[in-house]
């Protein structure tokens, strides 16, 4: 038996990971094609993929998919570009932080999603209304835990940038910045899975394209087979939003692994 | 008698009490004068104010009294004019050990070819040639505090401030550091205050070792320690070196039975 804490192998880690998604389709598959599921509410998996095949090339769910991409990638940077910035300004300067801190806290637990019928009536169902549905599902999360990493800085790290000569704006941009850099990253692609649930539920709400769009015309025609692939899809792209994520934040700080 | 570099005029420090518990004085008011290029220890059991006083003198703390000159001006805060190497390994874990020597350098606004002359020089006093590209992670806990060493003294600064640099270390190697900081002093003459709780460290590396009493610290003795320069380890057994670590052991002893009995 494996003790607590005691690492894998790679390759033994692979199999394992592989295998949780082998040992799911299995029981899906007995499931549905075994006839303990009914067809109406769950497709099996074979129908699932031939579904897909038809929206991917029948039915331009391609450019579904780059629509919902291009939303929260907008939506997503937008609210990046106000938050980081204000996130350190709110950990370096206590004033700043006593400020802004109570609103912010505040504005962080209102959902998103309640806004959108709010948003509608301002800025139609288009883009815009998309966009800010992430920007505001975003925006207060990143603001506040780039203000906590950044007001958690290692004290002795910044009084020994004092005693070289730094001067406050020197200690902002050479220090806290990137001995945070890292962290912020992370903060971002947290915040960025979250980003994908603003956006589906947008598109369910009010849409005429996206990936959401289409699960919610799937369900008027009552095609399980497609949702499921749509909420598939969602999967594999958050995957590979996360792994590019990481991949990056290794080669931008080798110093955290070093 | 050389020129005063450094005047400290009854600096004392009472902190705050945390929750309404009474105020903690870590430092009675503390006269001292150091003089240029010389090297001075300062010696106490822990607790005893000497990070509060060095702190003070680095400009990261407020005296509550009495005031801080360097060189005739008043210390209002940090400045790179006091390099201060910490306990704690303080090199920045994000920029390699070159940039970190390079520092201070980089924040003067000095160019690059000759920030980079400035840093060779410095990585081979503290022999750490072949590290350059290193993180400071990769390093073990005495080439950190070599590195630094290295860029506290490549800012040049007028007086080197020390809290127990070494405190973190295994004895070998505190011993090969006591040696290469006190040859680069034997060699360059920079003024350091260096705070420390080990006797053999404080008369070894110094040309002065002030003494303080336990909490509320205040000096109890400024001895002059006149062993001959160079130093070598070897002289940590010479008769001379164990009559003054005799003296200070009592000394100590003293202060450190009255800081456990207030407990
Ligand atoms: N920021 C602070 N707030 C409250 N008390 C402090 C603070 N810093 C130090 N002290 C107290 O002041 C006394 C002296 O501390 P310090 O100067 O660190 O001693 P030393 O370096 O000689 O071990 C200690 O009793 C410590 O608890
Ligand atoms: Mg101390």
């Amino acid at each position: 038996m494996h003790r607590p804490l005691e690492p894998v192998s790679y390759s033994t880690r692979i199999v394992l990971g592989i295998s949780f998604f082998v040992l799911f389709f299995a029981a899906w598959s007995i499931a549905t094609l075994g006839g303990y599921v009914s067809r109406t509410f769950l497709a099996d998996p074979i129908t699932m993929l031939h579904d897909g095949w038809m929206l991917l090339t029948r039915f331009g769910f391609l450019s579904d998919i780059g629509i919902t991409v291009w939303r929260v990638v907008g939506g997503f940077v937008i609210a990046a570009a106000v938050a980081v910035p204000l996130g350190v300004l709110m950990g370096a300067y206590k004033p700043i932080e006593a400020f802004l801190e109570p609103f912010v806290s505040f504005a962080r637990y209102l959902p998103a999603s309640a806004f959108i019928p709010l948003l509608i009536l301002w800025a139609g169902i288009g883009e815009m209304q998309k966009l800010l549905v992430i920007f505001i599902g975003s925006v207060f999360q990143i603001i506040l835990m780039v203000a906590v990493a950044v007001g958690n800085t290692r004290r002795d790290l910044v009084e020994a940038a004092y005693t070289l000569g730094s001067s406050d704006r020197g200690i902002v941009n050479r220090v806290l910045i990137p001995a945070n850099a890292p962290d912020i990253a992370e903060i971002l692609r947290l915040v960025l899975g979250w980003a994908w649930t603003y956006v589906i539920v947008a598109e369910l709400i009010g849409s005429s394209a996206g990936i959401g769009h289409m699960i919610i015309d799937s369900q008027a025609l009552m095609a399980t087979g497609q949702m499921i692939f749509g909420i598939i899809v969602i999967g594999i792209i958050g995957l590979i939003s996360d792994f590019l994520f990481k991949a990056c934040n290794r080669k931008l700080f080798p110093w955290k692994l070093a | 008698m050389t020129r005063t570099i450094l005047t400290i005029e009854n600096v004392s420090r009472t902190f705050p009490g945390v929750r309404g518990g009474a105020p903690v004085r870590a430092l009675e008011p503390t006269s001292l004068e150091v003089a240029q290029n010389d090297f001075i220890t300062i010696l106490g059991p822990s607790g005893c104010g000497k990070s509060t006083l060095l702190r003070i003198v680095a400009g990261l703390d407020r005296p509550s009294g009495g005031r801080v000159l360097l060189d005739g001006r008043e210390i209002k805060g940090p400045g790179a004019d006091r390099g201060m190497v910490f306990q704690s390994y303080t090199l920045f874990p994000w920029l390699t050990i070159a940039e970190n020597i390079a520092y201070g350098l980089r924040e003067k606004g000095i160019p690059k070819s000759e920030r980079r002359d400035i840093v060779a020089s410095y990585t081979d006093k503290v022999g750490l040639r072949g590290f350059e590209h290193h993180y400071p992670k990769q390093l073990s806990g005495g080439m950190q505090q070599r590195t630094a060493i290295a860029r506290a003294l490549a800012n040049d600064p007028a007086i080197l401030l020390l809290d127990e640099p070494f405190g973190a270390l295994d004895n070998q190697t505190r011993a090969l550091m006591q040696e290469l900081l006190l040859g680069i002093w034997e060699r360059e003459r920079k003024t350091v205050l260096f705070v420390t709780h080990d006797i053999e460290e404080a008369i070894f590396l110094a040309s002065r070792v002030i003494v303080m009493t336990a909490r509320p610290g205040r000096i109890k003795a400024d001895i002059p320690v006149e062993l001959p320069h160079p130093r070598h380890y070897t002289m940590k057994t010479s008769p001379e070196f164990s009559q003054l670590k005799a003296q200070l052991t009592e000394e100590i002893r003293a202060e450190a039975l009255q800081a456990d009995g207030a407990h």
